[in-house]
């Protein structure tokens, strides 16, 4: 069982650097195995998230190389990472499935699936690795490939997104080697557990000076990889200007894995940080709520509303995250699942209804609910589960954040929580109004119909998980796996005890 | 018998020097590639060095000579024959026991055959940062003498 | 003082790149800044495995043991290196493309996106 973790790495490498090499000689060659893997890995992780409640401490290791840490590199899976995996590789192959009939538009194929296999590729690395400078690398493989794929289409406003994408990310990463530079030179070690045990162990006047400097150098720097709002500006413009199932992924999981994931998996378990370095997280995620709604009321460009929702969506996953309760961990990382999902399929269907109708502006399009009834379905559910109403996914997390807002006595986020939730109600009232059950205008041509079936299909995987996930809370499902996960970050600095043993 | 064009790339020193030194730095980055467990260096800096070369050729000679020889298609598919032959290296280990094992027997220290897999792994990552740099430029270099 | 002067030679470097990328208003001088926080960080890696009385940590055949520095950033560094060159040449590649399309280098011209 342990020697399938490092299958997550491997299968889409040798996808990419396959793809590279053959995909230029046959036609349909890249898409048949990037498909293929895509497949494998998402089966991969429902094993490991089934055999995860058998395994001693519910840690898997692997020593790559053989090599036994910390002289050599560890892969960990543990509940946190096994809800990652499956978000990720799910996602992945809603998008994989999609693109077979998207990027027939574009030139060179085999090029975007080399890119994309890529990126997963890195995505894998950072959730799967226990190594801080394997993070690293892993970190700047998925940011480099999505720069690329940002600037795909080569059109001149695509460039100037993926430029600005590029520059900022790039200073965003310098600042997460600083800080692990500095980490090094007082730790001397460069394994996650090893580090938490080391610090633990450092008798030394200016230690807490030391962890709250470094940890306020990884939230900026993680900050911006994943659109805290004083460091949002990237966003807006590079996730529309990219092509629709590349949208999906950035929005949907690149800015979960390379951002949340990281800082939090740094903050909570390995430097252990305490309650006035979090409350600013709460700060942070409050006014990424209220700015990134407030800036989409203006919108009419569909993808662009789209993307400053999501600013407003990530302000409430930092939100439950900072509040360092278990029901607020429980609402923050249940709010990541459910967002990655309904997401994607938002961008999903913003793809089709261009690749039919040729334009993004909302009061261009219209009447597609009776040319386009399944696009228009999926668009209809995507839209009610993110402005929270009940049974969607997306009301029973947000209700357990408020809830966990009001238990905490933070009584103005909680307020703040259910404004912001009814101002993305009326937004998308407004997509749904002008863009998809209105009149449509006067030049509608009679050619626009339903989208082709490979790209309905993985709208309707994803309209599914949307109505089924709320299913998640129920008790006995829950202490099987939602409780693991929040255990694991409630536990702290004990994580790095456990996975010691294993190695 | 087809003309030679005398007049493009540099004057006819450059031309005489390239001639004679061009082999002998290509040689200077295959050593520091072979040699890489035993003195600094290792793919990387071979591989840069291996560029340095190609690109010295087609500064002093021009870029017609060039292209017909070493075009920009050969060029990327041994780049990405020198990406899949680390990756093989690597599950090759990984089916025999962990991901990237070392394999190969360890042999006696200092000689040029020892080290287990890090000798091909350096071979494969000259090619593959060499060839790809030198792509990246014949790119870019193709693209802006189409678009004058 | 003087041991900590390697360390604020990084810090100026640091900024000097800095200043490049928020004020220069030209694409080459931002990417040129973003090379220079590069080798800002890392000459501060290599310089944090300094040990007193250390030499470089490679064994020749007939050679003893000695005290050597720390050989762990210096691998850290090759790669970082090869990361930022890698970065540099995505970079230049979309910079042609962009002035092909504008016709200018200048930032407050490239401006299409609003809002």
């Amino acid at each position: 069982m342990n020697n399938i973790i490092p299958l997550f790495v491997i299968l889409p490498l040798s996808a990419a650097f396959l793809n590279s090499l053959l995909g230029r000689f046959s036609k349909g060659f890249s898409d048949i195995l990037s498909n293929i893997v895509c497949i494998l890995t998402t089966f991969f992780s429902l094993i490991i998230i089934f055999n995860l409640n058998l395994s001693s401490n519910n840690i898997f290791t692997y020593r790559v190389g053989g090599w036994v840490a910390p002289v050599g590199i560890m892969l960990v899976v543990d509940h946190l990472t096994a809800l990652m995996l499956i978000t990720v590789n799910i996602v992945a192959l809603c998008c994989c499935i999609y693109s077979i009939s998207y990027m027939e538009r574009y030139t060179d194929k085999w090029k975007y699936y080399a890119l994309f296999m890529l990126m997963l590729t890195g995505m894998n690395g950072v959730i799967i690795t226990g190594d801080i400078f394997n993070m690293y690398v892993f970190l700047e493989i998925a940011a480099i490939a999505s720069y690329s794929l940002v600037a795909f289409g080569c059109e001149s406003e695509e460039l100037e997104a993926s430029f600005k994408y590029l520059v900022l990310g790039s200073v965003a990463s310098a600042i997460i080697l600083l800080s692990i530079a500095l980490l090094y030179s007082y730790v001397s070690t460069l394994n996650l557990a090893d580090i938490s045990l080391t610090l633990a162990n450092i008798v030394n006047v200016n230690k807490g000076y030391f962890i709250k400097f470094i940890s306020l150098l990884l939230i900026v720097g993680f900050g911006v990889k994943s659109a805290l709002v004083p460091f949002h500006s990237w966003l807006p413009d590079a996730h529309p200007s990219a092509p629709a199932p590349i949208s999906s992924m950035l929005s949907g999981v690149l800015i979960k894995t390379l951002g949340i994931y990281s800082m939090v998996r740094i903050l909570f378990n390995i430097l252990g940080v305490e309650q006035k370095i979090l409350y600013i997280l709460v700060v942070l995620g409050l006014i990424s709520m209220f700015v990134g709604v407030i800036l989409a009321l203006y919108q009419w460009d569909y993808k662009r509303l789209l993307a400053y929702h999501s600013i407003s969506q990530v302000g409430y996953i930092i939100l439950g995250l900072g509040l360092s309760t278990p029901l607020g961990i429980l609402g923050g990382l249940f709010h990541l699942m459910n967002h990655s999902v309904f997401k994607s399929l938002l961008f999903l269907t913003s793809g089709a209804t261009e690749y039919m109708l040729g334009t993004r502006d909302l009061r261009r399009m219209g009447e597609l609910n009776k040319k386009m009834p399944l696009t228009t379905f999926s668009a209809l559910i995507g839209s009610m589960s993110i402005s929270g109403v009940p049974p969607f996914n997306g009301f029973w997390s947000k209700l357990i954040i408020i809830v966990a807002c009001i238990e905490a006595k933070q009584y103005f986020a909680g307020l703040l929580a259910t404004v912001v939730s009814f101002l993305t109600l009326s937004s998308f009232t407004k997509v749904l109004k002008y863009g998809f059950y209105g009149k449509a205008e006067a030049n509608h041509k009679d050619t626009v119909k339903e989208v082709p079936s490979s790209m309905i299909v993985p709208m309707i995987i994803l309209s599914l998980c949307c109505i089924f996930m709320g299913l998640l809370l129920l008790p006995d499902i829950k202490q099987y796996f939602l409780d693991n996960v929040v255990n694991v970050l409630k536990q702290g600095t004990i994580y790095a005890t456990k996975v010691f043993e294993l190695r | 018998m087809k003309e030679k064009n005398n007049n493009s790339g540099m004057t006819l020193i450059v031309k005489t020097v390239t001639r004679l030194t061009v082999g002998l730095i290509m040689l200077y980055g295959l050593y520091i590639t072979f040699h890489g467990h035993l003195t600094p260096g290792g793919g990387f800096a071979g591989g840069v060095i291996l560029a340095l070369s190609f690109i010295h050729l087609i500064l002093a000679f021009g870029k017609d000579f060039i292209i017909e020889k070493i075009s920009e298609k050969i060029t990327s598919v041994f780049e990405s024959i020198g990406a899949v032959l680390f990756l093989t290296i690597a599950v090759s280990g990984f089916l025999g026991g962990y991901f990237f094992k070392n394999i190969y027997g360890k042999g006696v220290p200092f000689n040029l055959f020892s080290g287990g897999i890090i000798l091909p792994c350096n071979l494969s990552i000259m090619l593959k940062v060499g060839l790809g740099l030198f792509c990246a430029f014949l790119t870019l270099l193709l693209f802006i003498s189409s678009k004058e | 003082m003087n041991q900590y002067l390697p360390y604020i030679l990084c810090l100026v470097l640091f900024l000097i790149g800095l200043y490049a990328v928020l004020v220069k208003k030209n694409l080459i001088k931002i990417i040129i800044g973003l090379g220079i926080i590069d080798y800002s960080l890392n000459l501060f890696l290599v310089l944090i495995g300094y040990k007193k009385q250390g030499i470089f940590p490679i064994l020749s055949k007939n050679g003893q043991a000695q005290p050597i520095v720390d050989p762990l950033p210096q691998a850290l560094v090759l790669t970082a290196i090869v990361i930022g060159l890698a970065v540099t040449m995505l970079m230049v590649a979309i910079a042609i493309r962009l002035y092909e399309k504008y016709g200018t280098f200048d930032i407050t011209q490239i401006r299409k996106l609003k809002g």
